[in-house]
Formats: structure tokens, sequence, C-alpha cells
């Protein structure tokens, strides 16, 4: 029976549930005339998804996120990994990204606006600055950090330079290049929301503000409740595809 | 009677790895080695054993081609060494084996960065790891190894691209003590089956007198080479019996004295 | 690197980009980036005023009272989690989700039951760094060598002696690392609030300097913001590397 009770689907769904009925009970108290229950939210979430009104706009936010996070993904893992290996690209870059890592570049949205207009660039800008710095940050660290004994294995072995780099930096890497694209993808879910907010109300940050300016608030904590969820699911799955390309050891275990 | 009056002169051994004055000091200022010079027989393992800090490992490092000297030459078969090479094969310390990689691809590793194709590649490397004693775990990762099987993998790796020079860099150190002595019992079937040369780094003195036939004594401050041993135990009594040998007993605390001033 | 046997240090790279940018700037390439040397002087000027020290004030009150309540709740959470498995699997998959949700799409939340003041911006700094402190400090007990735990079980020590004496100071290497992984976030959440709310402190200079097309304005504000990022990212990274020690006896 304890056994039972302390197996982790037994708490995940326990908490889940004392989270909901939580919930519930602050909407019923109301703490808050704009603070709809939890079956409130999830019957407009339900509304919403019949009858397409929420489907329809995710188009609207993905479009800047994916190409936002694909262009900070390929040129920040390929800024990283060129600062790991070489000693110059890394004197030159390092100190550039490490203060654009912990700068809060959410600032230069205002200056993004100003300069590229309220359309799909300025959005996609907004991702990508939000996305690059950790993205880079990451590989770059990553690849400094190789185990010196596995770059001496390839070099006595007389792998050649592209050999070692391939066969045996990248792959060594890998995990924590991927921990910096889940970063950065979910700094890049932050952007692309914050720009949905700031820049022009598009996609799900339309759905927010909209429902918000009429009151209605179930539909506003639906939208809200909707895009976590679907951002954590994105993450997920990212997480999966690592395993599945890059390490047949982890895979199998699982 | 000494142990060293028991030892022949082996009559003009051919050398497989000749070190020439060689003085490594690192950036910084700190001096590894200064003007060694010590030659490796053929087909022999010889050990370099050495309290810390004597530059055994950087020693090994220097002749596997992985750090160049700052003065002196390394010759293998009487050519200089420039850099790694096909004729060395290197054993490491904490054996160096690609995580994501399995058994199989990690011992045919040496032969796939020479571009040998993948059947044939498989099928060499199959071949060792059942030599070394790992058949049937060819597709396992190294985590699921213990550290004794994940050395053999390495040793494996290091046989397969068919090196005449094997250099192990403190092997078994990682590795517990149970283990350890399965290993250095395995490891001279491996000397005798194999007409290879070893150099062998190692900091306990009873894995140096059991394995080889010579040992180089390293001292530090300034390194250099103090003597050369041949421990010339009987190999025809079983591991056990050797262990007891009063010959092996007796190199063994003739070594620690010599060493014992050195230990802090 | 070094450049004729000099070593030159890493941060002076910075000193290049600058360069470059003051060249960008005077050749007018992109209305975005005025010249390095105008911004520098828009800075001394804008700096010394009481509206920008006003904002500068408020930013920082939030930032400070956001990572305290962060800091504050975010430790213990953490090692209870580290301590106690059942309510470890029933918090980790929360803290995980917070870690990696979109928090910006939490704040029109805030904002509709906090209002459009500092409250508001409070919470979304606390939102934005509790959950990498409660992960953190939850890593570094799960961390502690087993062996010192039962030590301090088998001198009896109670739960409140065991978290002030042994738990908070063998996690410290990672509770430190959480603290300041926590900042950088905060630092973010704090402006991020402020943009979002728009009408308080740096928030509210921004949309005056971008309604009247201030690009040096604006530049030197960011500049100022961040420096201070920089310095306390750097600041806490420098404590972090001075008790790194603590974890040294974990085999």
């Amino acid at each position: 029976m304890s056994t039972f009770f302390k197996h982790p689907l037994t708490l995940r769904l326990l908490s889940v549930l004392i989270a909901a009925g939580f919930w519930e009970y602050l909407g019923r108290i109301p703490i808050s005339p704009a603070f709809p229950t939890f079956l409130q939210t999830m019957s407009a979430l339900g509304g919403m998804l019949a009858d397409g009104s929420m489907v329809s706009v995710y188009p609207a936010t993905f479009q800047p996120l994916l190409i936002g996070l694909i262009i900070s993904s390929v040129f920040g893992i390929f800024c990283g990994v060129l600062m790991g290996l070489n000693v110059k690209a890394e004197w030159f870059g390092a100190p550039l990204f490490i203060v654009l890592q912990s700068a809060p570049l959410a600032a230069l949205i205002p200056l993004l606006t100003f300069a590229y207009g309220i359309g799909l660039t300025s959005k996609i800008l907004t991702v990508c600055i939000m996305a690059t710095p950790v993205i880079v940050l990451n590989a770059y660290s990553a690849v400094r950090h190789t185990p010196t004994s596995m770059i001496e294995m390839g070099q006595s072995y007389l792998g050649s330079n592209l050999q070692i780099i391939m066969k045996i930096i990248i792959p060594a890497a890998s995990p924590v290049i991927y921990a910096g694209l889940r970063l950065g993808a979910a700094m890049g879910f932050i952007g692309a929301i914050l720009a949905e907010l700031l820049i022009t109300p598009t996609g799900i940050g339309d759905l927010i503000t909209y429902n918000q300016s009429i009151a209605e608030y179930d539909k506003m904590y639906a939208a809200i409740f909707s895009i976590m969820a679907f951002a954590v699911l994105f993450i997920e799955i990212l997480e999966r595809t690592e395993y599945m390309f890059f390490r047949p050891d982890k895979r199998v275990t699982q | 009677m000494s142990a060293l009056a028991e030892a022949v002169p082996v009559e003009n051994p051919e050398i497989a790895v000749s070190v020439n004055d060689v003085t490594k000091i690192y950036p910084g200022g700190v001096e590894a080695l200064n003007d060694m010079t010590i030659q490796f027989p053929k087909g022999e393992l010889t050990s370099l054993l050495g309290p810390s800090g004597c530059g055994k490992t950087t020693l090994l490092k220097i002749i596997a081609g992985l750090l160049k000297p700052t003065s002196g030459t390394v010759t293998v078969n009487g050519i200089p060494v420039t850099g790694p090479g096909r004729e060395r094969a290197f054993v490491f310390q904490d054996f160096a084996l690609m995580p994501w990689a399995s058994v199989l691809r990690n011992a045919a590793f040496g032969l796939e960065l020479q571009g040998v194709a993948k059947s044939e590649r498989h099928a060499i490397a199959e071949k060792y790891i059942e030599a070394v004693g790992l058949k049937g775990y060819e597709n396992l990762y190294p985590h699921e190894l213990s550290g004794g099987m994940r050395q053999r993998v390495g040793l494996a790796r290091a046989l397969a691209v068919n090196a005449e020079v094997l250099l192990m860099d403190e092997p078994f150190s990682a590795v517990d003590e149970q283990t350890r002595r399965k290993f250095q019992e395995d490891l001279l079937q491996v000397v005798a089956d194999e007409q290879k040369t070893f150099i062998f780094v190692t900091h306990s003195i009873e894995e140096a007198v059991y394995v080889s036939q010579s040992i180089a004594l390293l001292l530090p401050r300034p390194s250099r080479v103090s003597e050369i041993i041949r421990p010339d135990i009987r190999r025809d009594i079983s591991p056990d019996a050797i262990r007891r040998d009063p010959v092996y007993l007796d190199i063994v605390e003739r070594i620690w004295q010599g060493l014992r001033t050195y230990v802090e | 690197m070094n450049i004729f046997g000099i070593k030159i240090p890493m941060m002076a790279s910075l000193l290049i980009w600058a360069v470059v940018w003051e060249i960008v700037g005077q050749l007018e390439l992109s209305i975005l980036l005025p010249p390095f040397s105008h911004i520098i002087i828009r800075l001394f000027e804008i700096v010394p005023t009481a509206t920008f020290f006003s904002a500068f004030w408020i930013t920082a009150k939030c930032f400070l009272i956001g990572t305290g309540i962060a800091i504050i709740v975010g430790i213990p959470v953490g090692v209870l989690m580290g301590r106690s498995i059942v309510i470890d699997r029933m918090l980790l998959p929360w803290v995980n989700m917070f870690l990696s949700a979109p928090l910006t799409a939490l704040v029109p939340v805030l904002m509709t039951l906090f209002g459009f003041g500092t409250k508001t911006i409070i919470l979304t700094t606390v939102l934005f760094a509790v959950w990498i402190i409660v992960l953190d400090a939850r890593a570094g007990v799960k961390n502690i060598t087993p062996s010192l735990i039962e030590m301090t079980k088998s001198f009896q020590a109670n739960f409140w002696q065991a978290f002030t004496m042994v738990y908070v100071w063998a996690a410290l290497p990672e509770i430190l690392a959480g603290i300041r992984l926590g900042c950088i976030r905060s630092v973010k959440g704090v402006i991020i609030g402020q943009l979002l709310v728009s009408v308080v402190g740096f928030g509210r200079l921004f949309e005056l300097y971008s309604a009247n097309f201030l690009m040096e304005h604006m530049w030197a504000l960011l500049f100022v913001l961040f420096f201070f990022a920089f310095l306390i990212a750097e600041g806490l990274g420098i404590l972090e590397r001075k008790f790194e020690y603590y974890a040294a006896s974990r085999g």
C-alpha cells in the first residue's frame, strides 16, 4: 500500500488534483472577479478547441517562433562550436555573448519595433535575441570542456581534425548543446509571447489581450493555459529527439 | 642473494622505442622531464614506476606523440616521432570510451578513424573483444559495464589497430583491487600471445614487479631514471605462487626502500 | 589569447566590438545603431536626471524585493524536495514546467489581479527567478555525501538543526549557482514586467523614448541596464567560486 502511495505516477496525479482543487477553491471564493475557476477555464478551453477559435490562432504565433528558433539554433550552434574550437574566435566572441546572456535583452524590443516596424521581422528578431545567447554559450562551453583524454584518444588513433570534431567533440558536446536548445526554445517562447503582447496583438497573444479587454476571463485563462502546455510539450519533444538521434546509449536504457 | 645479481643482462636486445635526452618544460616553467634517456626493448613489457610528480605520464604521452618534448627526440624503430602514429596505440587511465557508442563501435574506433570498411573493422574488433573476454557484450554501452570491463574495451581498441607498441597509462588505477589482479594475470597472457612492445605506467610497486620484464624506476626533482630493474621471477608457476615467491617479495621490498624517501 | 607573447584579457575584445559599432554608426548603415560615442555622451547626460534616478530606484526596488522573495521561498522548498521523496515527486513536475513555460503569458493575469504597478513587476520577477533557485537547491541537497547526512542523523540533529547547520552549507555551491541564475532571470523578469506594465520605471522611459524616436537615449538606458546585469552576474559568479570547495569532499 505504501509503495502505491509513493509511486511517482500516483503522486503526480495527486499533485495535479491538489493544484486543480486549489485553483477551483480560489476561483469560487472568488479572490477576484477576474479570476475564473478551474472548471470554467477548462470548459472555455474545450469550447475554444471545439469551435476552432483556438487552433486557428496558433499558426500566427508559430510562424515567428519557428523561424526565429531555427535561425537562432543554426547561428548559435555554429558560433558556439567555433568559439569552443578556435582560441581567436573565443577571445573575440565569448565576452560579447557572456554580456548578452546576462543582459535583459527584452529591453531591445522597443528598438526593434522602432527600426523594423510592427511586422513579422520584429517578432522573429525578438525570438532570436531571446534565444541565441544561451544556445551559443552552451555550445561553446560544451565543446570547450570535451574531456581531454577523449580528444587525446582521437589524436593517438590518428583521427583527422575533421574526424575528431565530427565523431568525438560534437557527440560528446551534444547533451549540453541540447540543453542549450531547450533553454533557447523556452526563451524563444517567452520572446514570441512578449512580442505579441508588446508589438502587435496576433496569434495567442491576441487571444489573451482580446479576451482580457472584453472581460472574458475564462477564455483568457484558457488561452494562457494552452500556450503554457504547448510550450512544455514542445520542449519535451525536443528532448526526445536528442535521445533518438545522438545518444543511442540513453535510448536503450530508457 | 639480491634479485639484481640474478638478473641476466640481455645480449643486445632489439630496441623498439628509444628516448634520447628528452626534456619537457610545461608553459609556466614546470619542469616535468629533465634530459631523460631510456630505451625499451622489443617484445617486452617495460614499466615506468615512480612516485607522483616523476613525469612518467608525461614521458608516455611524449612517446605517444600527444605532447611535444621541449628538447630531445623519441624514435620508434629508428624513426623519429613527430606525432601520433599507427605503430603506437594508447590505453587511457580513464578509459576514454565514447559513452554514446556501443562496445563494438568503441573497440573498432581506431580502425574507423583509419577508414577501414565497416564489416571488416567489426570483424577485427569482435575478434579482440573476444580475446579480452567480453564476447557477448558487443552491443552494450560503456555505462552498462563495470570499470574493469570498460578498460578491457580500451585494451581491445588498442589491440585492434595492430600497433607494435602499446602505451598503457595507469590502465588499472581506476579499477578495484580484485578486478585489478585478474586483469594483471590476463595482461601477462596478452603479452605472451601478442608479439608487441608494452610500455606500462604504474604507481603500484607490486603491479610493476608482477607484470614487467623490466622496470624503469623514475625519481622526481629532478626527474631521472634512477635504475632499470629486471625482476627475473619465475613465470612457470601459478599467479598465486608468484605473489608468494621470495624473489618477488624481495624485489618489491627493495624498490619500496628506494622510493620511500620520496613519498610525502 | 596571446599576441606577440603578451596575454590579452578576454574582456578586451569588447573594446573591438565598440570600435566596430562606432564605425557602423558613423557610416549610418542602420537607424538601429547610432554611433557608440554619441550613446556614451547621451548616457552621461541622462544618468544624473531625476527621471532616470526614480526609474532606476523603482527597478532596483522591484528587483531586490522580487529576488529576495524568490530566495527565501526557493531555498527551503528546494531543500525539502531534496530530502523528501514524496514532496519531490509532487512538486518536481511543476518546477520543471514553470522553468520552461513562457512566463510572459502569465503577466496579463498578474496585471488583471494586481493592477498596473510595482506589485505586478515584483511578482513577475519572483516568477522568473524562483524555479531555478528551487531546482538548484534541490540538486545541491541531493548531491550531499550520504555519509554527511548519516553523520547528522547519528548525532540526533532535529530537522531545523540539520537544515541550518548542515544541508544549506553542504549544498551551498549549488544554492549559490541557483541564486546567480535566479538573479540573471530576475533581471530579465523585472525588465519584461516593466515593458508590459509600461507606466512605471524604465517601462515608462522606454515608452517615452520610443514614442519620440530617441534612439540614442534608448541605447544609453540599455547600456546602464546591461552594465548592472553583467555586474550582478559576475559578482555572484565570483562568490560562487569562493565556496566551490564546500563541494570538494564529494566523491
